[in-house]
């Protein structure tokens, strides 16, 4: 069943009109050049509703029911792979993926935040909210890594760090905080990419790169916006005004200097074309990990720690 | 009576600002306690280093109180403190907060200090300015600190008072965690002198997440809420009330998060035994 948000409704109608169409086409009916008229009229209309997409449908995009999640576009990003599990002291978390994967000649160590598509994956996977032991595995992975020197790929999908009890008495900050501080360290090629939502110190915890690439249509925050309004305001429902002020979508935080490139998606959305999106997150993986390749592998920590140094200061 | 007693934790309740009470001719200042509702006489108060004497409640010290009571006096020789705040997203309504005249010092003062003869590098945040919040100033002075310790073999001490990571400054908040934590890394591998951090009341959020739990030593003020995600948070998340003395130093001592926790009178004699031994 396809979902359509209100800024959406024109494409909505166009779509069904052609689906219409089409039937009646199939049915021998000689229709084509009205559909061929209806067709170039939706896509003028997705263009025009798609390339001028308020911060606040940017982040609704970005939470789209239908948005792919990181197992159904790995399989068009990568070759082959072998998930590796636990954190060796408590838990293996269904929340964040780690293992190993294989891109062009390369192999890769890889932390990836998983959200579900059923609502009972979604329970299993807790909304792709990690717990300290998800934190704590991808280090595990990240120095396996450094010990085979092979470069990390972190995908990050999640609206943050689970706030809950058992992630509290288990030292959440802890095993973010520690995440930084070992990342910065590390000197094999890191490569991030922030795929739907980038939640806070929750993404960080994996997002400490040489390269950090953002779909088109993700969002990366200190905090949501409904939680920035309901903290400043008083009201949550001022959320989008909080999201423009915010600046966390992907064109204003590379213009801001803190991301490196836009992965473009499908005209409406990565849910409309997986394979074709998978295949352009593919390609910016490349030509980056071939970047890195080229730098000194023993300069790599410290140059990343230089990029963060310089954030805002 | 029982030869041995469960350690009880310190139960606080919703803390609010202490209030001034006048009573007496000639003008003795009362202050009541913001969690058991007391009195105490001011002078007592102060003698106790605002430790309440009926419920040994640690009251919020601001970062000039804080200074006083760990460095000797006079010693504290302030620096970095030219770097101002910015509004980097033209947040509204943030610009006008930092034309205060509490934003020179924003939430942290950074600077030199000797404890009892010892020179070490501090950093003392400001829970009173917008919540002791990380934005840029704070990351770029801790940052800073580090690499004026790690040249002069410095020990350092910060001080943390902090509600997280400062929205109003956006994305650039939450890149100083990876800042401050990059700072530290680098302080560990170029110098081998301490790193101590004490958390105060409260430190949460991005400041827990970042520099304040990558001390080689971490000490809590007694009942001191320390976590990630406030309680507030929390009790929306999982819907029910949390347990008594939930994310307060003993708690995190007990799970193994803290190396101590220390009344606030045995903080400047410990530190002191820490930086004469390392």
């Amino acid at each position: 069943m396809p979902f359509y948000y209100d800024f959406e409704h024109p494409i909505e109608s166009l779509e069904e009109d052609v689906e219409k169409l089409n039937a009646r086409n199939a049915q021998g009916e000689d229709v084509r050049e009205k559909l061929e008229k209806l067709r170039a009229r939706l896509d003028e209309k997705k263009r025009d509703v798609y390339s001028n997409l308020t911060a606040w449908q940017k982040v609704q995009m970005a939470r789209h029911p239908m948005r792919p999640t990181v197992l159904q576009i790995l399989p068009h990003v990568i070759d082959d792979f072998l998930e590796l599990h636990g954190d060796r002291g408590f838990r293996d978390d269904p929340a964040v993926m780690t293992g190993m994967g294989r891109l062009g000649g390369r192999t890769l160590l890889m932390a990836i935040q998983v959200r579900g598509k059923t609502t009972q994956e979604n329970i299993r996977r807790n909304f792709g909210m990690p717990h300290p032991e998800g934190y704590r595995k991808s280090l595990r992975i990240f120095q396996t890594a450094e010990r085979l020197a092979c470069p990390i790929l972190t995908l990050v999908d999640t609206p943050g760090a689970y706030p809950g009890l058992a992630a509290e008495e288990r030292g959440q900050a802890e095993a973010i905080a520690r995440n930084l501080l070992e990342m910065s360290r590390l000197n094999v090629p890191i490569v991030t990419v922030i795929l739907s939502e980038g939640g806070s110190g929750g993404a960080l915890g994996l997002a400490v790169a040489d390269r950090v690439y953002m779909l088109e249509n993700a969002v990366y925050s200190v905090i949501s916006p409904e939680g920035c309004a309901a903290i400043l305001w008083k009201d949550a429902a001022r959320a989008a005004e909080a999201a423009s002020a915010l600046k966390l979508t992907a064109d204003e935080l590379l213009k801001l200097g803190v991301i490196d490139g836009i992965v473009p998606e499908p005209m409406g959305g990565a849910h409309r074309d997986v394979i074709t999106c998978g295949k352009e997150i593919r390609r910016t993986l490349e030509t980056a990990f071939e970047d890195l390749s080229r730098e000194p592998a023993l300069e790599l920590g410290k140059r990343r720690r230089m990029r963060f140094r310089t954030f805002g200061g | 009576m029982a030869w041995f007693q469960k350690r009880q934790y310190t139960v606080i309740k919703n803390v609010s600002k202490p209030t001034l009470v006048r009573i007496g001719t000639e003008g003795a200042l009362w202050e009541s306690c913001p969690n058991c509702k007391e009195l105490a006489l001011i002078e007592t108060l102060i003698k106790n280093l605002r430790v309440c004497p009926h419920c040994s409640y640690h009251m919020r010290l601001s970062a000039d109180e804080r200074i006083q009571m760990l460095t000797d006096p006079g010693s504290f020789s302030p620096m970095f403190m030219d770097i101002r705040p910015t509004n980097p997203l033209g947040f509204p309504g943030y610009g006008e907060k930092l034309s205060s005249e509490m934003a020179a010092k924003e939430a942290i003062q950074t600077g030199r200090a000797s404890m009892d003869g010892l020179p070490v590098a501090l950093g003392v945040m400001e829970f009173g300015f917008m919540g002791g919040s990380m934005g840029t100033v704070v990351g770029e002075r801790v940052s800073r600190l580090f690499d004026h310790a790690s040249r002069e073999k410095l020990p350092v001490l910060l001080v943390t008072s902090s509600g997280g990571a400062r929205m109003q400054e956006g994305i650039f908040s939450l890149m100083q965690m990876a800042k401050t934590a990059a700072a530290v890394a680098e302080y560990r591998q170029s110098c081998t002198r301490p790193f101590v951090c004490l958390l105060c009341d409260p430190t949460t959020g991005g400041t827990t997440a970042s520099f304040a739990m990558l001390g080689d030593i971490l000490i809590g003020e007694s009942g001191a809420l320390i976590g990630f995600a406030g309680p507030r948070v929390i009790e929306q998340t999982i819907r029910q009330k949390l347990p008594a003395g939930f994310q307060r130093s003993e708690f995190l001592l007990e799970h193994g998060f803290l190396d101590l926790v220390l009344p606030r009178k045995d903080i400047r004699p410990t530190l002191t035994k820490i930086f004469q031994w390392v």
